[in-house]
């Protein structure tokens, strides 16, 4: 399957632990946070794939390892068919102009003393250093149409801005070196819901039109089901549940992602009525110290002792639909 | 009629600030009965927290003002009691819990000092009664050996169960109304499950009123009978949970509506954006507020803001449009 075309980036059992340490002088070690505990997964050229899960599961630090910006501890993300957790610095910066990143927090992701202008054409001057300063100028301009904003703003700044005028000028700052691959670090969590549309539209608009490739990081499981077209969960640093995005709605066969999926509140009272709830008790317990076996059981319905001692591994359970469960129900 | 457990009516709320007036809130009224839930709607900046704090008088002044209204609460105004009265409103039978549970937590001092303290001003209990109270309520707002975890500081409770602690702090008096601002938004879903649970057992139990101000809209569906939108600082639509969905009549509730995906939709559609940004509130309008966004907008709606008038018996809507027709009610 490595070989497969269709493939863009194949990410191989990866780990990423982050050390917990104490004291200035001598830096003891007082735990470790297992934030990514071994995940494995593809993504299709063109596709959107969407990673859910609660805060603290790891789904933004997948993120992040795959494209570099945290170092792996251990595994292996293949672009293109190139390891790139591999890469010496220089090979991988001609790599990474290929993916990019769009941020949560449309007022930290832009400094707030460059001007707009500056802020898209920096990737520019970055990279194509052949380029003359119009050149620059008419692409930065061109990108701002893109995101539909107007090229007479080039000269503001960020703080002149609303929080969706600054997600897109994220979103043309991610496309200015004409990525393959777009990581969406919940791009629309800080946004009001009638702004939210817009982004969305937005970012539908340049899939089409660039065939660009989406790993949608997220919480909002009505927003995923939107725009996305396969979809995992995770829970405390693995993959649960991956499948397709009607599948993964229709039939989730993992406990938590039956449980994450009611919880979800449905715009709709006459639906409401007829919905039943799976309250889940408890809390995440805290990545520094996992629970033996499978992450999830102790707080799972159907829990059974092999759970407290063995890991379930990620498998395929239908075509296409896989599942780290013991006792995978539909 | 019977009467009204909160009434209140035409309340305006301004602040000052160095770039002039803020109209925040600009003459809004509504009523709450006993045991009802009410959800209040819109988004950020669109008034609906400067509603209940100016009802509460948690309003600091300067630089805010509340310029005009009156909120009668079992018969008695809110906005005219002097500061021992409103005290004793406060906390005790009106009681308020707010989005970040972090900053409205002391965080010096316990959890368990935290929720005697109200019992023991308002209830004139001893220490050893609001103690075994304090327990009572932990334990009933879902927090395990609630008798061991007394003793700790809110950075030793995660989110959810902060946003517990709040609740059993609100409930401590047996209040008559809890007004949430937002209570579950930081919080993850299954988490936000949990605490709506909680509030709506509480409802049932307790009896008591809820307003539920939020900008999920799917939340509300869930949990209110009746619902107000707001949009910069005025009401806008108001009905009953059911009709509000399936029969929304104003331009800015059939966009909210429209603008959201829902989880149970197969085929996605490209969602409805409102384009457009909220209005800035920095001048009354003599317009409709949602003009500059709407795409029904015409000729009167520059020229008069329209109020809220009733299309039937619970339904009403200040908008000079139908929005079946396109043309003028």
């Amino acid at each position: 399957m490595a070989n497969d075309e269709n493939i863009l980036l194949r990410v191989e059992n990866l780990v990423k632990h982050f050390s917990v340490t104490y004291g200035n002088l001598l830096k003891r070690q007082r735990g470790v946070i297992h934030a990514v505990d071994g995940v494995s997964f593809e993504l299709h050229k063109g596709e959107t794939f969407g990673l859910v899960g609660e805060s603290g599961c790891g789904k933004s630090t997948t993120g992040r390892t795959l494209l570099q910006l945290y170092k792996p501890t251990s595994g292996s993300v293949y672009f293109q068919d190139i390891d790139i957790t591999k890469l010496k610095r220089e090979e991988l910066r001609s790599v990474r102009r290929k993916m990019q990143m769009i941020f949560q927090d449309p007022y930290a992701c832009l400094n707030p003393r460059m001007t707009v202008g500056e802020i898209v054409s920096d990737p520019l001057w970055v990279y194509n250093e052949g380029s003359s300063r119009k050149e620059i100028e008419e692409e930065v301009r061109h990108l701002l149409e893109l995101v539909q904003l107007s090229p007479s703003m080039v000269s503001r700044y960020p703080h002149e801005f609303s929080g969706g005028q600054r997600q897109r000028i994220g979103v043309a700052r991610a496309l200015a070196l004409q990525p393959e691959l777009v990581v969406c670090d919940e791009p629309i969590s800080a946004l009001d819901v009638s702004i939210q549309a817009q982004i969305v539209n937005l970012l539908e608009d340049l899939q089409q039109q660039f065939d660009l490739t989406y790993l949608f990081i997220a919480h909002d499981l009505s927003m995923v089901r939107h725009i996305c077209d396969r979809v995992a969960s995770m829970y405390l640093g693995v993959i649960v549940e991956l499948a397709d995005r009607n599948e993964f709605y229709h039939h989730p066969l993992h406990p938590y992602t039956k449980a994450l999926l009611s919880a979800v509140p449905i715009p709709d009272p006459f639906v409401e009525e007829k919905r039943r709830r799976i309250i889940l008790e408890g809390e995440v317990p805290s990545p520094m110290n996992p629970p033996s076996g499978c992450q999830f059981h102790t707080r799972c319905p159907i829990a059974q002792k092999i759970c407290g001692e063995v890991r379930p591994k990620l498998v395929e359970h239908a075509s296409g639909h896989f599942v780290a469960c013991h006792f995978p129900s539909d | 009629m019977t009467a009204k457990l909160l009434d209140v009516k035409g309340i305006e709320t301004q602040f000052k600030t160095p770039e002039g007036l803020i109209y925040a809130v600009n003459g809004v009224s509504f009523s709450l009965n006993d045991g009802e839930i009410v959800g209040i709607v819109g988004e950020s900046g669109c008034g609906k927290s400067v509603t209940m704090l100016s009802v509460l008088r948690l309003i600091d002044s300067p630089p805010g003002n509340i310029v005009a209204g009156t909120a009668h609460f079992e018969g008695n105004d809110l906005l005219q009691m002097n500061k021992e009265e409103i005290r004793k409103v406060r906390g005790a039978q009106i009681s308020m819990i707010f989005q970040d549970s972090m900053t409205a937590l002391n965080p010096l001092l316990t959890i368990g000092r935290q929720i005697t303290e109200p019992l023991e001003t308002h209830m004139n209990m001893s220490k050893s009664q609001a103690k075994k109270r304090a327990i009572e309520l932990l334990s009933l707002v879902g927090i395990p050996d609630a008798k061991d975890r007394i003793g700790e500081y809110p950075h030793q409770f995660s989110g959810g169960m902060r946003q517990r602690a709040m609740i059993a702090m609100a409930l401590a008096c047996d209040p008559k109304i809890l007004i949430a601002d937002e209570p579950t938004t930081a919080l993850d879903v299954t988490i936000q499950a949990q605490i709506i649970e909680l509030v709506k057992r509480l409802r049932d139990e307790i009896g008591m009123a809820v307003i539920w101000i939020t900008h999920d809209l799917g939340i509300i569906a869930n949990l209110a009978q009746r619902v107000i939108v707001m949009y910069g600082g005025y009401f806008i639509e108001e009905a009953p949970v059911k009709e509000l969905y399936k029969n929304p009549q104003h331009p800015y509730t059939i966009g909210l509506l429209g603008s959201l995906p829902r989880m149970d939709e197969d085929q996605p559609k490209r969602l409805i954006s409102i384009d457009g940004l909220p209005p800035i509130l920095s001048e009354k309008p003599t317009f409709c507020p949602f003009a500059y966004r709407c795409t029904h907008v015409m000729d009167r709606c520059w020229q008069e803001n329209p109020t809220l008038q009733p299309i039937n018996s619970t339904h009403r809507v200040a908008c000079w449009i139908d929005p079946q027709t396109g043309r003028e009610r």
